[in-house]
C-alpha cells in the first residue's frame, strides 16, 4: 500500500531560497497550443550523437513517423509530431546558449493531424526489460526534466539484477517552471502508469516520489493516483533549490551521496523526472512516441501565463502569442528557469524534446546591472554550495584560466545551479567562470587528441619518408652491383673468346704446317714416279677431306664455350 | 674515535654501492624531458619556432637553446603549461615568431589544381590525398592548419579557412571577453 506517512528525510548543504514565482502559470489549466503551420525539429534534441535524417525534402509524413534514427549507442530518434510535407532538411537555427544554427528537419503541416498506424504494447509485463527498453528507445523519449539525457540508458540496470530504489523526481525546485506541478495535478495517472512500467524495467523494488511541500495539489493527486500501487511512496521534501538536482534528492530521499566520479546506479539508485514516466506510459499502453511536450509558458511579458501541451518543433513565438504575451516587453527570453537556463538569441526557435519553460522576462523582472567588484572572500558561496565545493577557489582559478589547479578543486562537480552567484555580494558570474574554464578543458582535450594523431602522422611520415630512402638506397647498390657483375662476367668473356681465337690460329698454323710438309712429301713422290691424272685427283680430293677436319673443329669450339 | 670513522666509512660503502646498482639498474633510456615538452606542443610541425617540426623544437627547449614563447599555434595555453613543467616564469609570445590566429584549416580549390602533388610533399601529417595530374584534396578532420602547403602550390590554389564552429565544439567564453547575456534579443519577426 502506498503510505504518505511522516518519512525520515536528510538534509544536503547549501541550497538557496530564490522568489518562486510560480502561482502565476497554476491559476489556468493545461490546454493544447494551436497547430503551427511549420515545425522545425532539429536532429540533437538530446545528449549524445545527433540523429540521421530518413525522409527527403517533399516527402509526406505522418503523425508519429520516425524521421530520423538514432547514430551510436547514446542517441535517440526523432519523429513527426504532426502529418503534413518535409519541406527542408539543413541548418536552422535551434535553442542552444551559443546561438548557431544545426541541422534540422522542417515540416509544413497539412493541418489533417493524422496518425501513422500504431499499436500499444499489449502486456509490457509479458516483455524483458531488455525487450521493454527498446521499445521506449524507438520511441524517442529521453529525460524531459531539462538534461535530455536518452531514458532507455538510464533504465538499464547494467550488470544488476534488480534494483533496490527508483525515484521519480517531481520535486520541480526551479522558480517559474510549473510544467511538472500541472503534470501531477491533472495526469497523476498517467505518471502512476508509467511508474509501473519503469519499475518493471529496472525490477526496482521501491519507489519513491518525490515532491517539494509547496506544490499540496500535485502531492495529494500523486497520493491518489498511487494508492493502489505497492511499494510506491509519496514524499514530501522541503522547498529548497536545488533539490530536484539528482544528486541532492537522492541525499534527502536516502541519506546516501553518489559518489564524485560514479553514477546513481552505483547506489542502487535511479532517478528519473514525472514527465519522462508519464512518456513512457504513452509509449507503451498508446503506443505514441514522443512528439509534444508539456511547456510552462511565463514571466512578466506574457499576459495569461500557464502550461501548454506543446508538439515539439512549434516555434516559442507562436506559444508567447497564444498566451497573450508581448513580444515588445520581452527583455529577455530563457529557455527553462531563471537559475540553470540560457537566453535565447531570438524568439522563432523551436521547442525542442528539453525545453521545460519559456520564460519571457521584462526589463523590470530582470535584476538591475551591478557592477562586477572584486572577491572579498567572504565564502558565502562555500555556504550554498550544495555539493561542497569552494567557488572561490575555482574562481581563481578559473580566472587564472588555470585548467590544472580547477580540476584539482573538482570543478566537474559542479552542477552549474548558480547558487553561488545568486548569493554574491560582489556580483561575480561565479557559473559563467565555471563553464567557461569546462569547455576550456573539454576544447584542451579535443586539441590534445587532435595533436597525438598529428604527432603519430607525423612521425609515421618521417619513417615512411626514411624507408623509402633506404629502399632507393638498397636499389641502388643492387644495380651497382649487378652491373659490376656484368662487366665481370663480359671480361672474362673476352679472355675465354680470346683463349679459343689462340688455340684456333695455333691449330690453324699447326694444320698449314702439316699440308704443306704433306705436300712438299707428295712433290718428291711425284718427282720419283710420275702418277697417273687419275691418282693425282684422288689426292685432290683427300686434300679436300683434310680440310674438312678443322673446319669440324671450330664448329665445336663454340659448344664448348657455352659449356 | 676509530669506531666512527670506521662506521661512517661502511656507511658510505654501502651507500655508494646502493647508488651503483641503482645508476645501473634504473636507467633511462632517451631523455623523457623531450618527451614532456613534446606531448605539450600542439603538433602542427608547423616550423614558426624555427625548428624543423615539434621534436625539434622540444629538444632545443630541453638543451636551453631555444626559449618556452616561440610556439604561435600553442599560444599562451602552451606557454603556461611549458612553464609549468619546466618552472620558468610564463612570457608573452615572441612576435618574431608569428602571432596566434584563429584554428585553420587548408582547402584546395579544386577547379584550380593542377595535380603537382608539391603540396602533397610539403604536409607534414600526411592529410593531402592526391596523385600526379589528379585532383588533390584536404582531409580536414587530419590538417593543423600549419601552412606549410602554401608556399609551394604554383597555382595558389590553397586557401586558408577558419574553423567552422558547430553547437558540438562550441564553448562558453571567458566571462570578461563578452557580455553573459545578450542584452537586447533580436527582435524576430
Amino acid at each position: 500500500m502506498s503510505n504518505a506517512g511522516a518519512r525520515r528525510l536528510w538534509r544536503f548543504r547549501g541550497g538557496v531560497h530564490p522568489p518562486q514565482h510560480k502561482q502565476v502559470s497554476t491559476t489556468l489549466p493545461v490546454r493544447p497550443a494551436a497547430l503551427p503551420a511549420r515545425l522545425t525539429l532539429p536532429l540533437h534534441q538530446h545528449i549524445g550523437e545527433p540523429a540521421e535524417p530518413l525522409v527527403k525534402r517533399g516527402q509526406q509524413v505522418l503523425k508519429g513517423q520516425l524521421i530520423a534514427r538514432p547514430q551510436g549507442y547514446v542517441s535517440a530518434p526523432v519523429h513527426a509530431p504532426t502529418s503534413g510535407t518535409v519541406v527542408d532538411i539543413g541548418e536552422y537555427p535551434v535553442p542552444h546558449p551559443s546561438g548557431l544554427s544545426a541541422p534540422c528537419i522542417v515540416i509544413e503541416a497539412d493541418g489533417e493531424d493524422r496518425w501513422i498506424d500504431h499499436a500499444p504494447v499489449a502486456d509490457y509485463q509479458s516483455l524483458s526489460p531488455s525487450e521493454l527498453r527498446n521499445v521506449i528507445r524507438e520511441a524517442g523519449i529521453v529525460g524531459l526534466g531539462g538534461a535530455g539525457f536518452p531514458t532507455y540508458i538510464k533504465l538499464n540496470p547494467g550488470h544488476r539484477k534488480a534494483l533496490d530504489t527508483l525515484i521519480l523526481n517531481g520535486v520541480e525546485c526551479e522558480p517559474y517552471i510549473t510544467c511538472d506541478d500541472m503534470l501531477m495535478r491533472e495526469r497523476a495517472g498517467e505518471i502512476a502508469a508509467g511508474i509501473g512500467i519503469v519499475r518493471h524495467a529496472l525490477q526496482a523494488r521501491q519507489c519513491l516520489v518525490a515532491i517539494e511541500d509547496n506544490k499540496p495539489e500535485a502531492y495529494d493527486a500523486m497520493c491518489r493516483a498511487t494508492a493502489h500501487l505497492e511499494d510506491v511512496t509519496v514524499v514530501q521534501v522541503p522547498t529548497l533549490y536545488p533539490a530536484g538536482s539528482e544528486k541532492q534528492l537522492i541525499k534527502v530521499l536516502t541519506g546516501k551521496e553518489v559518489p564524485s566520479d560514479g553514477l546513481a546506479l552505483h547506489i542502487g539508485v535511479v532517478c528519473t523526472n514525472v514527465g519522462t514516466a508519464a512518456a513512457v506510459h504513452r509509449a507503451i499502453d498508446r503506443g505514441e512516441p514522443l512528439i509534444s511536450r508539456l511547456v510552462t509558458v511565463t514571466g512578466g511579458a506574457i499576459g495569461r501565463p500557464g502550461n501548454l501541451e506543446v508538439l515539439l518543433g512549434t516555434p516559442m513565438e507562436e506559444l508567447i502569442h497564444q498566451c497573450a504575451g508581448d513580444s515588445g516587453a520581452i527583455e529577455r527570453l530563457v529557455m527553462g528557469g531563471p537559475m540553470m537556463g540560457f537566453a535565447l538569441h531570438r524568439f522563432d526557435l523551436p521547442v525542442i524534446k528539453t525545453t521545460n519553460c519559456v520564460l519571457a522576462l521584462t526589463a523590470a523582472e530582470l535584476p538591475p546591472p551591478r557592477p562586477v567588484m572584486p572577491c572579498i572572500r567572504c565564502g558565502a558561496c562555500a555556504d550554498v554550495c550544495p555539493v561542497n565545493l569552494l567557488p572561490q577557489q575555482l574562481y581563481w582559478y578559473s580566472k587564472a584560466k588555470d585548467l590544472d589547479r580547477v580540476q584539482e578543486y573538482h570543478l566537474f562537480d559542479c552542477i552549474e545551479c548558480g547558487c553561488c552567484s545568486y548569493v554574491c555580494p560582489s556580483n561575480i558570474p561565479l557559473v559563467q567562470y565555471f563553464r567557461y574554464a569546462k569547455g576550456d578543458i573539454w576544447t584542451r582535450e579535443r586539441e590534445k587528441e587532435k595533436a597525438d594523431i598529428a604527432r603519430r602522422r607525423h612521425e609515421f611520415r618521417l619513417e615512411r619518408l626514411a624507408r623509402e630512402k633506404a629502399e632507393r638506397e638498397a636499389r641502388r647498390n643492387r644495380k651497382k652491383a649487378a652491373l659490376q657483375a656484368d662487366t665481370a662476367r663480359r671480361e672474362k668473356q673476352a679472355e675465354i673468346q680470346e683463349a679459343i681465337a689462340r688455340t684456333q690460329a695455333r691449330r690453324r698454323a699447326a694444320m698449314k704446317a702439316a699440308e704443306t710438309q704433306r705436300r712438299k712429301a707428295q712433290q718428291t713422290a711425284r718427282g720419283r714416279e710420275r702418277p697417273s691424272p687419275a691418282a693425282r685427283n684422288a689426292g685432290g680430293e683427300g686434300g679436300n677431306e683434310k680440310s674438312g677436319a678443322p673446319a669440324g673443329m671450330t664448329e665445336d669450339a663454340p659448344q664448348g664455350k657455352d659449356e | 674515535m676509530m669506531a666512527a670513522i670506521i662506521a661512517l666509512t661502511l656507511l658510505a660503502v654501502v651507500f655508494g654501492l646502493m647508488l651503483g646498482f641503482a645508476a645501473i639498474r634504473f636507467k633511462v633510456e632517451g631523455d623523457p624531458l623531450v618527451d614532456k615538452i613534446d606531448a605539450l606542443l600542439p603538433q602542427t610541425q608547423c616550423g614558426q619556432c624555427s625548428y624543423p617540426g615539434c621534436r625539434p623544437y622540444a629538444e632545443a627547449i630541453a638543451k636551453g637553446e631555444a626559449d618556452i614563447n616561440q610556439c604561435p599555434p600553442g599560444g599562451e595555453t602552451t606557454i603556461i603549461a611549458l612553464a609549468d613543467l619546466l618552472d620558468r616564469d610564463p612570457k608573452p609570445l615572441n612576435p618574431e615568431n608569428g602571432t596566434v590566429k584563429p584554428k585553420m584549416v587548408a582547402v584546395i580549390d579544386e577547379q584550380r589544381c593542377i595535380g603537382c602533388t608539391l603540396c602533397i610533399q610539403a604536409c607534414p601529417v600526411d592529410a593531402i590525398l592526391g596523385a600526379a595530374k589528379h585532383m588533390h584534396t584536404v582531409i580536414e578532420s587530419e590538417c593543423t592548419g600549419c601552412e606549410l602547403c602554401l608556399p609551394p602550390c604554383p597555382v595558389d590554389c590553397i586557401d586558408m579557412v577558419p574553423l567552422g564552429q558547430d553547437i558540438l565544439t562550441w564553448k562558453w567564453p571567458y566571462p570578461e571577453e563578452a557580455a553573459p547575456k545578450p542584452a537586447v534579443l533580436e527582435k524576430a519577426s
